[in-house]
């Protein structure tokens, strides 16, 4: 059985292809036949991320329409054995993404026994974010500790549950996660950035994890290599961590208590690192 | 001068901007939560369950009936549109 999961915003730059690239890449490392496709249409970015930008051939819109075969769109990952990049197309428009097209792109994966596919998805909340969350049977709702974008999580969330095939049919609702990006535990401290409780107690769905605000995210991108691979950083390790909750059985709570928040806290430095300096 | 020299010695602490965007959003935020919230709508049963009834009384095509459900900010709103196709005259 293969299970679809979009990563999604609503508001841009919040690091939705950086999320999608390292949990898709987790989820390979774990054994785990995954599929990543960018759904950004005229703005593709996710081979760049994933470092295959050269090997670009065939692209979704091209498989939708008929031109290539979707075994010859997919990219093996020069890293995992097990992971795939569809990429998107950089000259068409967004319109080119039918829904019956997306869909029988994301049947094919199914019937090729990928257990999961990664729908990176644009920002905004036209067409081609809609057609990214509309046959996710999960979501995970990227979120800065910021205003704008925590109100676009919110905006997103109800997209997905009006929109969706699920919600549409009737059918059990997406299982939503709420992953917080770009977080500043000293900001925090210090009253200037919302907290994770407070970001979770606002949007009022179950919270996956915490990626801290790292200049690793910029060095991993700068060579096209997802983030989960950059050995011993804070942001590699808060990502496993998201995938092995992803991957629990049961409530997200046990999840959370069998592997608790990390990088969350901020202490402050003593009297003497302050004259010494250090981090 | 001397007021606020005295309030920042003695007490209130100034809100902090982080308590402050807490409640600017807590005031816009929508949604009810994924798994509080009303499940939803079979809009396609709902749709066939329409034109079944209706049918009885008006012969009409799937496409006349439409079902769109649409959240805005603080409500929503399920939207059925039933086109009733011209009667044909009657041929005598």
């Amino acid at each position: 059985m293969s299970k679809v999961v979009v990563i999604t915003s609503g508001k841009g730059g919040v690091g939705k292809t950086t999320t999608s690239a390292a949990i898709a890449s987790g989820l390979a490392l774990r054994g785990h036949k995954t599929a990543v496709i960018d759904f950004d249409v005229g703005l593709r970015n996710l081979d760049l991320i994933m470092g295959c930008e050269r090997r670009v051939v065939y692209d979704f819109v091209n498989v939708i329409q008929g031109d290539a075969r979707l075994s010859q769109a997919l990219i093996k990952d020069k890293q995992c054995e097990n992971l795939y990049i569809l990429p998107a197309s950089q000259t068409r428009d967004k319109d080119a993404l039918t829904e019956e097209g997306v869909e029988e792109v994301i049947d094919q994966l199914r019937q090729m026994d990928f257990e999961f596919i990664v729908c990176d998805s644009p920002a905004g909340i036209e067409h081609g974010a809609v057609m990214a969350l509309t046959f996710a049977d999960e979501a995970i709702i990227t979120t800065n500790p910021e205003v704008s974008s925590v109100r676009d999580s919110d905006r997103i969330i109800g997209i997905l549950q009006s929109k969706s095939r699920r919600a549409q049919n009737g059918e059990e609702p997406v299982v939503e996660h709420l992953l917080i990006t770009r977080y500043s535990p000293r900001r925090v401290a210090e009253g200037e950035m919302l907290s994770y409780k407070d970001v979770q107690e606002l949007l009022r769905i179950p919270l996956i994890g915490v990626i801290p605000e790292s200049e690793a995210v910029l060095q991993a991108s700068n060579q096209g290599m997802p983030a989960i691979h950059l050995k011993g950083s804070d942001v590699a390790e808060a990502y496993s961590d998201v995938v092995a909750r992803f991957l629990e059985e049961g409530s997200r709570e046990e999840a959370l208590a069998k592997r608790p928040l990390r990088f969350v806290d901020y202490a402050k430095p003593g009297l003497i690192q302050r004259i010494f300096g250090g981090k | 001068m001397s007021l606020s020299l005295i309030s920042r010695i003695f007490g209130e602490k100034k809100k902090t901007t982080a308590a402050i965007a807490k409640e600017r959003l807590g005031l816009i935020i929508t949604h009810e939560g994924g798994h509080s919230g009303r499940p939803g709508i079979n809009l396609k049963a709902l749709q066939q369950e329409l034109i079944d009834v209706i049918s009885k009384y008006v012969p009409i095509n799937k496409d006349d009936v439409k079902v769109e459900l649409e959240k805005n900010a603080n409500l929503e709103v399920l939207e059925v549109s039933i086109t009733i196709p011209e009667a044909q005259p009657k041929t005598a």
